[in-house]
């Protein structure tokens, strides 16, 4: 119940600030809507490409706004009050990280099968790309979130956040728009899915505490 | 708050040593806080009050020493510690986008205690009833600093941190504090404060700390 307040409080601070939160998305779909036009209208060409052009669109987007996950709640003093409760900081960080998903990584992979059409992604593959971004996106969202509690107390640590997660979100990128690929062809893509779905597992078990040593680092000073 | 149920509450700082970078800001600072007394911790801009009240809630890092509640280490039971104290910083930890009501609902969730509590009648003591329902982003300095000040009033909390509480606030707001305070420490709460200012909390006993300028 009193974490209910706290997601509550979430999402009546997004919706409050929905021209902010709707930014990801709509870098998502500008970006996945512009390859078809500087590339060429050919449907070949642009079929090999889109699940490269969606994955990449996806993980920048996400990249997009992660810096500011607890920025704010840092300069306001509200992370110390969280800091300071009783409450556990490792649910209230997962809290936090399945609140900004939902308003920011949830819609993108609702638009996904919309900017895939565009690519000529074909519609039997489709459940296939959602399938993936459903597993993929938490994943990029909560290995963010580590670096956004790592570098919240930075000034000017715009380039540091994609720096420090880039490396660690290859592998979804490989094995997300693998899957993708594959289903495209009609290949069967349960490997890459598994893998997803494993490090889906890995990362809501890991990166809470990693992201609540963060904060707290963070804030010692 | 089961140890504090059979203990009498009590502070004690033991041979406190903070560096922060190659400055010492306290070394050996030893003192003792009773229920129903408070601490006023002075000194000039810069000598480390804020460092000092931080390291008190368990924000800050201490390089020495020992921090005791009720005759515990503060790290045997961090959850315990963290049930009994209240702080409000130089960071009101009020949400802009939210509205006072939302923002007293937030602070509830985040206490240790379950049972629910009436926000209009905190509302009214703090003087925000009328702009309960406007965004804090709206409102001024002083009113934020009221909406953080309304955490205080939500529930018992025996021990209170208050870094500046003056800031900002208008003469009636000063009285709030005192009167809050005064409050307190007669319900046999414990107070640790950094203000500029003196705060007059007659009768109740108030220490000073004063910290130096680079030590």
């Amino acid at each position: 119940m009193k974490l209910a307040a706290l997601v509550r409080r979430d999402l009546l601070l997004a919706y409050r600030r929905r021209g902010d939160v709707a930014t990801p998305v709509i870098f998502f779909v500008m970006v996945t809507a512009l390859f078809p036009l500087a590339l060429s209208p050919e449907p070949a060409l642009l079929r090999t490409l889109a699940p490269g052009v969606i994955w990449v669109a996806a993980l920048l987007a996400g990249l997009i706004g992660q810096g500011s996950l607890f920025k704010s709640d840092y300069e306001d003093g509200t992370l110390e009050q969280l800091l300071l409760s009783p409450v556990s900081l490792e649910l209230v960080a997962l809290l936090r990280v399945l609140t900004h998903w939902l308003v920011t990584g949830l819609p993108l992979v609702i638009l996904s099968p919309l900017m895939a059409m565009l690519l000529f992604y074909p519609a039997s593959a489709m459940g296939m790309l959602i399938a993936s971004l459903l597993l993929g996106t938490p994943v990029l969202s909560l290995l963010g979130a580590v670096g956004a509690a790592l570098t919240v107390g930075l000034r000017r640590s715009g380039l540091l956040l994609p720096i420090l997660i880039l490396p660690l979100t290859v592998p979804v990128l490989i094995f997300g728009a693998r899957a993708t690929a594959l289903a495209s062809q009609g290949e069967p893509v349960a490997a890459p899915l598994y893998l997803l779905a494993a490090m889906l597992v890995l990362a809501l078990t890991l990166a809470p505490f990693a992201i609540a040593a963060g904060l707290r680092v963070s804030l010692e000073s | 708050m089961t140890a504090s149920a059979t203990v009498p509450l009590s502070l004690s700082v033991q041979q406190l040593e903070i560096w922060r970078g190659d400055r010492c800001l306290c070394r050996d600072l030893t003192f003792q806080l009773a229920a129903g007394a408070a601490i006023h911790v002075q000194g000039p801009n810069g000598c480390g009050k804020t460092t000092l009240i931080r390291v008190l809630t368990g924000l800050g890092r201490a390089d020495d020493g020992e921090v005791r509640w009720c005759g515990y280490l503060r790290e045997e039971d961090k959850a315990d510690y963290r049930a009994a104290i209240a702080y409000v910083g130089h960071g009101n930890g009020v949400k802009l986008g939210l509205t006072p009501r939302e923002n007293i609902e937030v602070a509830i969730a985040l206490l240790a205690q379950s049972t629910p509590v009436a926000v209009d009648p905190v509302l009214v003591r703090v003087g925000l009833e009328r702009q309960a329902d406007l965004p804090c982003g709206m409102l001024s300095m002083g009113q934020r600093r009221r909406t953080a000040l309304a955490r205080l009033l939500l529930g018992y909390v025996p021990l209170w941190f208050l870094d500046e509480p003056l800031t900002s606030l208008d003469t009636a707001g000063v009285s709030l504090i005192t009167g809050m305070l005064k409050q307190h420490l007669a319900g046999g709460g414990l107070a640790v404060f950094a203000s500029h200012q003196p705060l007059d909390l007659r009768p109740f006993p108030v220490q000073s700390l004063i910290l130096g300028a680079a030590a």
